[in-house]
């Protein structure tokens, strides 16, 4: 926050604010209010909320009053205030606190006041300075200055994005950027040094590392002169970790205990890739060739699908960064064949204890609390803008993401089966759609593929962004109608490294030739280099035939959409970047695609040397279960999906919660994608943690049975299941951080075979570390497994709510004494233990004979065993359907637990995979039983028409009678924003 | 499919387009989706049709105010045709930030001037978008084509839904005009619904309103997005269905656009 100063000087603009009349609620700062008291900020007696409106000095004051008045302020709950330029405006008695984009910061509020100024008769100068918006609070009471500090900087602003004033009205309007200077620039490295080219690559915020440096280097020898800026860019963000997966596709030795050293030559194409190949299935259309994975659907009609991380940008603007994570994967989408139509959005955040004490909050990060309600916000706020339906997501929780949370966002496209391949030719325009380029966003590929530090806020606050969804869901309008028009042959997004990146990739086979100078800009000033890596949001880059240019750019130009020629595919097999006559950057596609050098790393994996604590018995079996179901993981996250429009496109089959009072967790999302089609799509989610830190081989299997698992307790066929992994892990230039990720892919492999399911997509993020001095914290092996998948027909989905009294309840897998990791021993505070494995031999059967009787309609209701295990599946059942369970643990077969497993808790507690609580008619009991032959299927229990969970232990005792209410209170409580 | 033409009109940052022109055409409605600015250049277009609908979504990004920019737009450029077009026994549907376009476009009060309005559309009183479901109870009202006491459940999604009134007269002038079309039903049919029934707060429960001629009607919730049997949050506790409820919503427009609302009234009452 700026310090006060006696100089303060009021913008040259009008001011207008627009406040809530007084005797008006206003829920905002209401809201704010809460947040204040939670950091103990007592002082302050009330927050209204106001937006402010900065508009040129030239305006006619009755100009300015009418758009206040007829533009701005509502005339039946708002008051407009009005300062003329360079005018302070008259002081309440309240505190205020003012908070603006900064410079440079995308102000999407005030672009549109401008088209609304010029759609009503009042066009702005287009050289003059334009409209900027602002928020404004005005407290009341008496709060200290260091009280305000606190409320400015940690809930009314981030300074990395915004400024922020307390009492002042030195309010920034029509500031410049500075100028940088246009044209070539060359950088000194023939010559240079090691110690000089990793000065170069740091300063540069390149991510390069010196043996790439080096190459590089010999690189320009043999073309005998000095590198360009450009060229220097270009080459930093095509081979960054972020764009390249350079771990993943180099070359690994591993070392498992005793075992002999094994080499791996491309840990990607060994695993995941090759289950997938070995796997070939004649449904996946376009699997990790294009911007998501694409697999057959019905009727003509393909589906795809992509997930990403967005880590880093959403530790420094938890907001911004999730917003334009959400963006940035929905271009994939968009960009994925010839471009699908986004139908679902899948997020899931991991964050750090929301209860951890202010005071262990590690310098330069942000609370949980304010990561988790800001990433809720910025995927809220981009998702619903796009009218695209968030229907599946999840949150976890642990001490190891407080300083680098994990943000994943993940997309769902509908598209023609005829349009699920692109191409380019030597010849077709290269088209820019959408947004203008601005120096937002520079340095993002680079940026993730670091870890975090102290001041990692100071420094790239640049690579941060605000996204405006309205711009790209225009994009998304216009590209449809093009596409289905056959005006283009090639698409991809403008992603990390920007324009470099996207023309790269897609003229790679051919060639490329970029002018810089015909790029669209949001403001003068950047340098020609900044032009071509700026990662502006909201831009797509086409390859059109010339004989459609102007039929392309005419169907953009209809919705007001921006679409420029910025160049054309060659046949040179070079990449050239003009700005205007100069060349400022010639490279040669192979060296830039293929000129990298691999990466060598070695790998260790060591089992952390624990002792099992055994599964100790529950003296209060009721208390624990409901202990569970309110501990964080498990807790409902309602809170979050109703700020999430799920059912926007009207395809919503089966909801994020379900039930008779809509509180009972889902398993999996289903949608209805085609009118004209019964087949649905099932979208679920699988992943833990805490099993990661114990065993990244049973976590991984364990995380792709979970997903999978989901999607059949809905009714997805596992036949038809397509997955996608993405890694978050520590840094992986680390043996042990390695090891643990081949451990984990390993069993991406051996699962995925096993259960014939393909990988489609996937992404890594590996270094999600965070230092404080000269300590790191790795985030815990997070591998999260999205799963989607196809329900025959819609009418037979299932959900998760107990429907019947009198219906037989049937245990479907084998619970086995799996209790490492599990919520139980988490709840007791003890480590160590045998983590949950599915068995792959049988896994497979259990799944789909379940999913037969889901199918043939003998399943009333079906929930799968996960966090907590059977007790708190069978709560979540009961106030679901708000019916009563009763569970016999005596019926539930276990493996004969070892010394130090109480028989009752194993069999409540355990979180053995591949295991389902079902729920089936008495007329069906028997059919459904039969259908199961030898695996593992037993009936438990029975609904109750009184409202309880009644669990009767293996001696036959009851164990515990626990009222529903109590139940559902127990997971309905915490947290809420 | 009737005779009855519908006009679905877009503009940037309206999403729900897509499943408001199905809805009208399993209503039996021909239904065209124009962007604004087509209808800008040619607001003649306006007289092919009986039914204008302005769907859902977040026009320009509801920045201001929820549907203010577009309302402004449609205010500026098409005021007079709009008006004419009702004025000729046109109809108009205005779905959630459809309503609250409408609404600033200012043909719930054709009287009042632009600053006089005296409804608006703020800021739910939880402060938060809204996505639940809730039932609508439909009103006595002007409106031809909804039976008073009919009950519909349908999705709301929101942030901004909440009827604010100037004062007491203004509201009493909504009942008295019989422009109150739905309100949000709560367990009880003759107590204020409460949240979460009412899911923003909004003055007598009022989720939807009609104009006085009762032609042009806006409601917040989204009964185009319940069409199918399987979109009820309880569908599968539920005895099996042809269609969603909200079918029947858009059946009664475009039969009373078709002018067989006389028909259609006798056989709702069965």
């Amino acid at each position: 926050m700026e310090s006060q100063t006696t100089t303060e000087s009021p913008p040259d603009a009008w001011r207008v604010e627009v406040h809530r009349r007084p005797e008006r609620d206003e829920p905002e700062g209401k809201g704010a209010l809460e947040v204040l008291r939670e950091l103990g900020i007592e002082s302050v007696g009330e927050v209204r909320a106001g937006r402010g409106y900065l508009l040129p000095s030239t305006l006619a004051a009755g100009t300015v009053e009418s758009i206040a008045a007829e533009l701005l302020a509502d005339p039946v709950v708002d008051e407009a205030r009005i300062a003329e330029p360079l005018a302070a405006l008259p002081r309440g008695e309240r505190r205020r606190i003012v908070v603006l984009p900064r410079p440079g910061v995308m102000d999407p509020v005030a672009h549109t006041v401008e088209r609304l100024l010029a759609r009503t008769g009042r066009p702005l100068d287009p050289e003059g300075p334009g409209v900027a918006s602002y928020r404004v609070y005005e407290l009341a009471g008496s709060p200290t200055e260091e009280e305000l500090h606190t409320a400015a900087t940690r809930v009314f602003a981030n300074e990395t994005v915004e400024v922020v004033r307390v009492d002042r009205d030195d309010l920034p309007y029509g500031t410049g950027l500075g100028e940088s200077p246009r044209g070539r620039v060359e950088i000194q490295l023939l010559d240079a040094g090691d110690a000089r080219l990793e000065e170069i690559s740091r300063d540069g915020v390149l991510s390069l590392s010196l043996e790439e440096m080096r190459a590089i280097r010999s690189h320009f020898k043999e073309l005998g002169r000095e590198p360009s800026a450009c060229e220097l860019e270009t080459l930093a963000q095509t081979w960054s970790e972020h764009c390249k997966h350079k771990t993943l596709t180099g070359i690994v030795d591993y070392r498992e205990g005793d075992k002999p050293v094994e080499r791996i030559d491309n840990l990607l194409k060994e695993t995941i890739a090759r289950a997938t190949r070995e796997l070939d299935r004649p449904w996946c259309v376009s699997v990790f060739e294009d911007n998501a994975g694409i697999v057959a659907f019905d009727k003509g009609w393909d589906v795809c699908i992509k997930v990403e991380t967005h880590n880093h940008p959403s530790a420094i603007d938890p907001y911004g960064g999730a917003g334009t994570g959400i963006g940035g994967v929905i271009r994939d989408v968009l960009g994925a064949g010839l471009g699908a139509k986004p139908i679902a959005n899948t997020d899931c955040f991991f964050v750090g204890p929301l209860d951890l004490p202010r005071d262990a909050v590690p310098k330069g990060t942000l609370h949980p609390r304010r990561i988790l309600r800001g990433v809720v916000a910025g995927v809220r706020d981009y998702g619903n803008r796009m009218g695209i339906p968030t229907v599946n997501g999840g949150v976890w929780f642990d001490e190891s993401y407080v300083g680098n949370p994990l943000v994943y966002a993940g997309t769902v496209g509908l598209l023609p089966h005829t349009s699920a391949h692109k191409e380019v030719r030597p010849g077709d325009a290269i088209v820019a759609v959408g947004g203008r380029t601005g120096r937002d966003g520079i340095h993002g590929a680079t940026f993730s593929s670091a870890e975090l530090h102290e001041e990692s806020e100071d420094v790239s606050g640049s690579a941060v962004q605000i996204g405006d969804p309205i711009t790209e869901k225009r994009v998304l309008d216009c590209l449809l109608q093009a596409r289905d028009r056959g005006l283009y042959r090639g698409i991809t997004d403008c992603g990390a490294g920007g324009f470099s990146s996207a023309v790269g990739e897609m003229g790679e086979k051919c060639g490329a030739e970029v002018d810089v100078d015909k790029v669209p800009l949001k403001y003068h000033g950047l340098a020609s280099h900044e032009i071509w890596i700026s990662e502006a949001q909201e831009r797509m880059v086409l390859a059109v035939p010339p004989e459609h240019v102007d039929e392309c750019l005419a169907v953009f130009a209809a919705e007001d959409v921006e679409a420029t020629v910025i160049g054309s595919f060659t046949d040179t097999r070079r990449l050239v970047v003009k700005d205007g006559g100069e060349v400022i950057g010639e490279l040669s596609m192979e060296f830039l695609h293929d000129g990298l050098p691999r990466v060598a790393r070695q790998a260790v994996w060591e089992a952390p040397e624990l002792p099992d604590p055994g599964c100790p018995a529950a003296d209060d079996v009721g208390a624990i279960v409901s202990s569970l179901l309110a501990m964080p993981n498990v807790q409902s996250k309602e809170w979050i999906v109703r700020q999430y429009d799920h059912e926007v496109q009207g395809r919503s089959v089966a909801k994020p919660f379900v039930g008779v009072r809509a509180d009972g967790p889902g398993d999996a999302a289903v949608l209805k994608p085609l009118a004209d089609s019964m087949r649905g799509l099932a979208i679920s989610c699988g992943t833990n943690p805490a099993y990661g830190l114990l065993d990244p081989y049973a976590m991984a299997a364990a995380a792709i049975d979970e997903a999978l698992r989901n999607a059949v307790a809905v009714g997805a066929d596992p036949g038809s299941a397509a997955i996608l992994d993405n890694f978050s892990w520590g840094n992986c230039e680390k043996p042990d951080r390695l090891g643990a990720l081949v451990r984990a892919a390993k069993a991406c492999f051996d699962a995925a075979v096993a259960y014939g399911t393909p990988f489609v997509s996937g992404k890594d993020s590996l270094n999600n570390e965070y230092r404080v001095g000269d300590r790191t914290i790795a985030v815990a092996p997070t591998l999260l497994i999205t799963c989607m998948s196809q329900v025959p027909r819609v009418d037979r989905v299932v959900t998760m709510d107990a429907k019947r009294a009198g219906n037989r309840l049937f245990l479907v897998g084998a619970t086995r004494p799996e209790l490492g990791g599990s919520h139980y021993l988490q709840h007791l505070g003890l480590a160590g233990g045998r983590v949950p494995t599915p068995d792959l031999q049988q896994a497979p059967s259990i799944l789909r004979a379940l999913h037969s009787e889901i199918a043939a309609g003998r399943v009333a209701s079906c929930h799968d065993l996960s966090e907590g295990g059977l007790a708190v599946a069978a709560a979540e059942m009961a106030f679901a359907g708000d019916l009563g369970v009763a569970l016999d643990l005596g019926a539930v077969r276990c493996e004969e637990p070892e010394s130090g497993y109480d028989a009752d808790a194993t069999r409540i507690f355990s979180e053995s995979c591949t295991r389902f609580l079902v729920e089936v008619a008495p007329e069906h009991a028997e059919a459904f039983a039969h259908g199961f032959g030898d695996l593992p299927c037993t009936a438990v229990g029975t609904v109750l028409d009184e409202p309880f969970l009644r669990v009767r232990g293996t001696g036959g005792a009851t164990l515990c009678t626990v009222p529903l209410e109590e139940l559902r209170l127990a997971f309905t409580g915490g947290f809420h924003g | 499919m009737s005779d009855v033409r519908a006009l679905c009109l877009r503009t940037a940052g309206i999403n729900c387009d897509e499943e408001t022109v199905r809805a009208f055409e399993l209503a039996g409605a021909r239904t065209d989706l124009l962007h604004l600015n087509v209808l800008v250049d040619a607001p003649q277009r306006l007289g092919d049709y009986r039914v204008l609908v302005v769907p859902g979504g977040f026009s320009y990004g509801d920045d201001v105010a929820a549907g203010r920019v577009f309302g402004v737009e449609l205010r500026e450029h098409l005021a007079a045709e709009i008006r004419a077009f009702v004025e000729s026994g046109g109809f108009v549907l205005g779905i959630c930030n459809g309503f609250q376009v409408v609404l600033e476009l200012g043909l719930f009060e054709p009287d009042a001037p632009a600053r006089e309005r005296s409804i608006a559309l703020a800021a739910n009183a939880s402060n938060r978008f809204e996505a639940r479901w809730v039932t609508l109870r439909a009103e006595d009202s002007a409106c031809p084509w909804l039976t008073a006491g009919e009950l519909l459940p349908c999705p709301v999604a929101h942030a901004e839904g909440r009827l604010v009134v100037r004062d007491d007269a203004a509201l009493q002038r909504l009942i008295d005009r019989r422009q109150i079309v739905l309100r949000y039903a709560g367990a009880a049919p003759d107590r204020p619904a409460g949240y979460p029934a009412n899911p923003n707060g909004s003055a007598a429960d009022v989720a939807g309103l009609c104009d006085p001629s009762g032609r042009v009607v806006g409601l917040m919730p989204h009964p185009e997005r319940n069409l199918t049997p399987w979109n009820h949050p309880l569908w599968t506790r539920l005895p099996s269905r042809e269609v969603g409820e909200g079918v029947g919503f858009f059946r009664r427009i475009v039969d009373a656009a078709a002018g067989r609302l006389d028909a259609l009234s006798s056989t709702s009452n069965t």
